[in-house]
């Protein structure tokens, strides 16, 4: 009789190093492992509930501003660093990791307008409501110094805002017009103005750095070109718009933050429509913020909350506040995208996370494929209604509660007249406006 | 008109290919058709001549009332009436003086020019302005379509997007600037040095250097095939030997070994007639090889296979032969080769009159092996033999005065038969107790084959020869056998003998211990011995089961014997297996019948069938009866409506659509809609599906590990934006995907232009310079 004998590779089943896993063998055959779907979709709605039970993303509160914080700046080398200017006149360097404020200086008198960092991170500059533009370097003075700015520019008209120019030395000041100013001289290379208003802020693209945007209180949106020192383009919206940001990876693209509680995603190129109409606040929106990946913004509103928009949805996927958050008047995406910071009138500056439930800290292998394979199930069964509506729950301040029930009235109310229009009228006397094009007044080449 | 010239200036502004190089000074409005003025003008004099033949010239004359018109300061008359002063009237004059030239040229230039046209309005050409840099940026933005379209159909975006770039630095360079520390790296520069290895710039070795340079293209080529043809051979062969590696059996190893050993054998043999120097060498190197031999440990039963296989030669004869052949490979490296000579061949027949190959140590070992150790049996062999050759000074002695003249090297060699001799002795004197037993086994039990018979009695032939007076009555089957013996003396019984007798201790022993038994119970009942040898049979061989019945195994024990005696196959093996086989299925079938008996009342399948009979039932729609008993007939306990009524008001329910199951005979479907389950279900088709089906598709694809391959769900789960923590994103630059970043800085550029100062600024400027 012969005896034949089970034969093994070794290889197949002897792990190389000790710290390799075991290697199980598995059998895939379908029928070995049934109901796919029922367990996935069980699955999908643990995770959801965890990601809800996990969600806490506040991290840290910064104080000691004596003011409302008026504007902040992040640090283009440094993750940990964080600049605040409030509007007593004073700025504060930040450092995140320790949570402590490293280094303060008095900078103006009144409100400190804008604040920006140089690109290499070694000065930043700020203007205040004492019209006058000033450069100051990061690192404080040495012993026994006194505080001074490197540069103090003294200017006719106030200073709204400013934003400095992502690789050369230049930056752009708005008050009356957006001027572009080269660090070395005292008086502007290049200034323009399309009519007269005071402009809020002024942005430099930073990826086709030659462009700027600025927005002004006569609701305009204009786009600038640096190089041939002229004003490109003119988009007038029905309401205000408080401030603009470029999406750092798609160089045609920006978002205005409106005072009609919406924030219009607009492609340059084409401003008639908006590309996308971001509405969930319930009062104005003050500042804007793209997370490096271009993926999101966060907003900061009036409402005392701050959301996270993507970029291409209309509703936001997060909305953060706390019992003391007052208006939220500056926000910023830290530029690892895992943080967002938010100044606020009652003198605080706040650290979020960006993911609500992540885990912060170093993950394991197994735990990040956990999170992963989580993050694919609640996506595959977002549309399901048990997973929607716990995805989607947040609890809300209840005035913030009760403006959006509100506005969903008057939103209906709006809809159901213009309906009434059109059935009584003539057919196709009354057109229907998207939603989009609604909020454009007018472009003006 | 100003549109169109608005239009014209657009043109020619687009034309212009730098922007910032246009004149401030509204040099749009001028067209510069030099050309065509010429003939515009004398076509205008044409007009203005046709004109002036009817009378309007005249009247026209009459409105110029200009005095300067008529005469001039400069003494020229407008006598052309209407003709328009030229700029060669005024040249004219000046032809003669030769220091206006410059003046006459600059004014030939201007010539040929039109008027300037009015300036368009500032806000106009602002407009303009705008609209045109408003085009060129669109243009320069619209290259990153591509990438933004990319970008957000990506699979999987990683952060930052610019990795640090790993710089391809020549080997050359690295190496340069870096020196040997280690031993190791010394060592491995020293070997490169001294291979000629180049270790800085050319990669090329100089003789690699020379070829390269002394090879034409013919001379590649054939190198080439050459080169090829070398591969292929060399795959073929590499093939060829792969088969052969595969090749298990050990017999045809054993011949292939064999074979090259002849050849080599031959080779000698040859070399030595042709060119005995070389063959020297060669015999030179055969010395050499066993002076490795004996320093090495290489066959000395010392390594790790040869203690494996020493542990299990007890079990295994295919282990045993295994040492065995390696000791015996020792020995033959061990063995001298002598040059030929005459004491040489003596002992060379010598040697082969005795085991030419195995070792007596060998068969010592297993003759002697009681389980334990073989090394330590090889030590207490050689002790007993140094004890042996110390015991016997007098019988050494002879012989080594008669060949003390022929060589030194003979004295152990014949010390060696002498105790082989006595080994001999030894063993055949333990067989034949053994064999005593056997052959009555034999004798009782009848063996058919053949070839054990003759082992058989070959064995008994000697235990005869060595004990006749103990056993006088087996006299006849020896004498019958004897013929059979000699024919099996004659081949080379080396190899044969030897597995035989190392297979027998065991079993010799035992049955050694049976002889005794048998010795002292002589008269005792005849079973008692058995039973005795089947005890030890079982403290031997646990793997014998107990419940066998006891006359089967005794004829297993008897064909073990004969297996024992005649194949090499291990002995229990066969013993083993059919009987727990046998286990298996009687355990199999005790099982199934207790199950059976567990479930006897259950009729699941009927039971199955009869509850979807039910649900079938259950689920057909109704017929309505609205008969009523008693209307229009008579009523009463006992009657029924009648038949015609009741085929009158049944209302015959429809057919329903066939059931989903109606073929699925183990299957109930139950096709009502689950109320519990639609709240998990989606209502309405989500937005990016077209149609329900492909969005049941990608619910009803598993994303899990638990469906998919580990590589599949890593790919499957892979999330779409990566960020390392704690690197600073950048935002995306040209360079990054491939584009060319404009050269030129921003800021040069608004430089180079002109500055556009606000007047306020302007005035501003003033103000401070005059403080």
């Amino acid at each position: 009789m012969k005896v034949k004998m089970l034969s093994r590779n070794p290889d197949s089943y002897v792990r190389e190093t000790k710290l390799d896993l075991q290697r199980v063998p598995r059998n895939y055959d379908p029928t070995l492992h049934p109901f796919e779907v029922p367990r996935e979709y069980v699955r999908a709605l643990n995770a959801t509930k965890l990601e809800r039970v996990f969600a806490k993303p506040f991290l840290a509160s910064l104080d000691g501003h004596r003011d409302g914080v008026s504007c902040l700046a992040k640090h283009p080398k440094s993750l940990a660093t964080v600049l605040s200017g409030a509007c007593d006149g004073e700025v504060r360097i930040w450092n995140l990791t320790k949570r402590k404020c490293i280094h303060t200086v008095q900078a103006h008198e009144g409100f400190v307008r804008g604040i920006c960092t140089r690109f290499c991170g070694t000065s930043f500059f700020t203007v205040g409501d004492d019209k006058t533009v000033k450069q100051w370097k990061m690192d404080g003075p040495g012993y026994g110094e006194e505080e001074e700015p490197l540069h103090t520019i003294l200017g006719k008209t106030v200073y709204t805002g400013i934003d400095h120019h992502w690789k050369e030395a230049v930056f752009a000041t708005c008050g009356q017009q957006v001027d572009i100013w080269d660090e070395q001289r005292t008086s502007p290379i290049c200034s323009m103005t399309w009519g007269f208003d005071s402009i809020s802020s002024v942005k430099f693209n930073p990826i086709e750095t030659f462009l700027l945007g600025s927005c002004a209180s006569d609701r305009n949106i204009v786009l600038y070109d640096m190089r041939q020192a002229t004003p490109l383009k003119k988009v007038i919206l029905d309401m205000r718009t408080n401030t603009i940001c470029w999406n750092p990876m798609e160089a045609f693209i920006f978002t205005a933050a409106n005072e009609d509680y919406n924030l219009y995603t607009f492609d340059m190129r084409a401003l008639d429509t908006p590309v996308m109409v971001h509405m969930d606040h319930v009062s104005a929106v003050l500042d804007v913020d793209y997370s490096p990946t271009g993926k999101d913004f966060v907003s900061a509103s009036f409402d005392k909350s701050i959301r996270i928009f993507p970029v291409d949805k209309s509703r936001s996927r997060e909305v953060y506040h706390t019992k003391r958050m007052q208006h939220v008047i500056c926000v910023k995406w830290t530029s690892d995208s895992k943080y967002i910071m938010c100044g606020s009138d009652e003198m605080n500056i706040r650290l979020w996370k960006a993911n609500a439930s992540e885990k912060l800290g170093v993950l394991t292998s197994r735990e990040k494929a956990a999170t992963d394979y989580n993050q694919r199930l609640k996506e595959k069964f977002q549309h399901h209604p048990h997973i929607k509506r716990i995805s989607r729950h947040r609890h809300l301040p209840k005035s913030i509660y009760s403006q959006i029930q509100e506005q969903r009235i008057m939103k209906e109310a709006r809809r159901r007249k213009e309906l009434n229009r059109i059935k009584h009228s003539k057919p196709g006397s009354v057109q229907r406006v998207s939603e989009k094009k609604k909020r454009v007044v007018a472009v003006v080449k | 008109m100003s549109s169109s010239r608005a239009a014209e200036s657009l043109l020619a502004l687009n034309q212009q290919e730098e922007l910032e190089d246009l004149p401030r000074e509204y040099p749009l409005s001028t067209s510069e058709d030099e050309g065509d003025s010429d003939g515009e003008r004398k076509h205008q004099k044409l007009l203005e001549a046709i004109s002036s033949l009817d009378g309007k010239n005249r009247w026209k004359l009459a409105e110029r009332s200009e005095a300067s018109l008529k005469v001039s300061e400069f003494n020229v008359s407008s006598e052309g009436s209407g003709e328009k002063l030229v700029l060669s009237d005024l040249l004219a004059p000046v032809k003669t003086s030769s220091s206006l030239a410059a003046v006459k040229k600059q004014l030939n230039r201007v010539k040929s020019k039109k008027t300037v046209e009015l300036p368009l309005h500032r806000e106009e050409i602002e407009r303009i302005h705008r609209e045109v840099a408003f085009n060129k940026t669109s243009q320069v933005l619209s290259k990153w379509d591509p990438v933004v379209q990319k970008n957000r159909q990506a699979e999987q975006l990683v952060f930052p997007l610019s990795k640090q770039q790993s710089i391809f630095a020549p080997i050359e360079h690295v190496v340069s600037g870096w020196k040997a520390r280690t031993p190791l790296e010394q060592e491995i520069f020293n070997l490169l040095h001294k291979n000629k290895q180049p270790v800085t710039d050319p990669l090329l070795t100089p003789m690699e250097k020379a070829s390269l340079k002394a090879m034409s293209l013919e001379e590649v080529k054939m190198r080439r095939a050459e080169l090829q043809r070398a591969r292929a051979l060399q795959s073929y062969y590499e093939a060829r030997a792969r088969r052969e590696k595969k090749i298990k059996s050990k017999k045809y190893h054993k011949l292939l070994k064999k074979g090259k050993a002849k050849q080599a054998l031959k080779e000698f043999e040859k070399l030595r007639k042709v060119n005995p120097a070389a063959a020297l060498e060669e015999l030179e190197k055969l010395e050499k090889a066993r002076m490795m031999e004996r320093m090495s440990l290489k066959h000395q039963n010392s390594g790790k296979w040869a203690k494996s296989k020493a542990l299990m030669a007890k079990y295994d004869l295919e282990a045993r032969q295994a040492m065995q052949e390696q000791l015996a490979r020792n020995k033959e490296l061990m063995q001298k080769i002598q040059v030929a000579s005459e004491s040489a061949e003596e002992e060379g027949g010598a040697e082969e009159e005795g085991e030419p190959f195995v070792p007596d140590v060998v068969n010592e070992v297993q003759v002697k092996a009681d389980g334990a150790n073989p090394w330590m049996f090889r030590n207490h062999s050689s002790d007993t033999k140094e004890a042996e050759v110390q015991g016997d000074p007098e019988e050494l002695a002879e012989p080594a005065a008669q060949e003390a003249p022929e060589s030194e090297e003979e004295g152990p060699v014949v010390a060696e038969e002498i105790l082989l001799k006595e080994f001999e002795e030894r063993r055949s004197l333990r067989q034949k107790s053994g064999l005593n037993q056997i052959a009555k086994l034999v004798g009782s039990q009848e063996t058919k084959d053949p070839s054990s018979q003759e082992v058989l009695s070959e064995l008994r032939a000697l235990s005869q020869k060595l004990n006749r007076e103990n056993h006088q009555s087996r006299k006849q089957e020896l004498s019958s056998t004897r013929t059979v013996l000699v024919v099996q003396r004659e081949e080379p019984a080396g190899e044969e003998e030897e597995p035989l007798l190392l297979q027998r201790p065991e079993r010799a022993r035992t049955l050694d211990e049976l002889e005794e038994l048998g010795k002292e119970g002589c008269f005792q009942n005849k079973e008692l011995p058995r039973a005795a040898v089947e005890g030890q049979q079982l403290e031997r061989n646990p793997s014998n089961h107990l419940g066998v019945p006891r006359e089967k195994k005794r004829k297993e024990q008897m064909i073990d014997l004969q297996n024992l005696l005649t194949t090499k196959s291990p002995s229990m093996k066969s013993l083993a297996v059919p009987t727990t086989v046998e286990e298996l299925e009687d355990e199999e079938r005790d099982q199934r019948q207790m199950i059976k008996e567990a479930f006897a009342g259950d009729d699941v399948i009927r039971d199955f069938l009869k509850e979807k009979r039910e649900a079938v039932e259950a689920s057909k729609p109704k017929d309505v009866d609205l008969t009523l008993p008693g209307w229009g007939e008579w009523g009463g306990v006992g009657l029924k409506p009648s038949a015609k009524k009741r085929r009158r008001f049944l209302i015959k329910a429809p057919e329903g659509p066939p059931r989903k199951d109606k073929n699925l005979p183990n299957v109930i479907l139950n096709e009502k809609r689950n109320i519990h389950a639609v709240a998990h279900q989606v209502r309405m088709l989500p937005y990016p599906f077209t149609h329900h089906q492909q969005f049941e598709r990608t619910i009803q694809t598993p994303i899990g590990s638990t469906w998919n391959t580990q590589r599949a769900f890593q790919k499957l789960t892979m999330p779409k934006v990566v960020t390392k923590p704690g690197h600073i994103i950048k935002p995306i630059k040209a360079e990054d995907v491939g584009y060319r970043s404009s050269s030129r800085s921003d800021l040069s550029v608004v430089q180079r232009n002109p500055k556009r100062l606000s007047v306020r600024h302007k005035k501003q400027l003033k103000k401070n310079s005059v403080d």
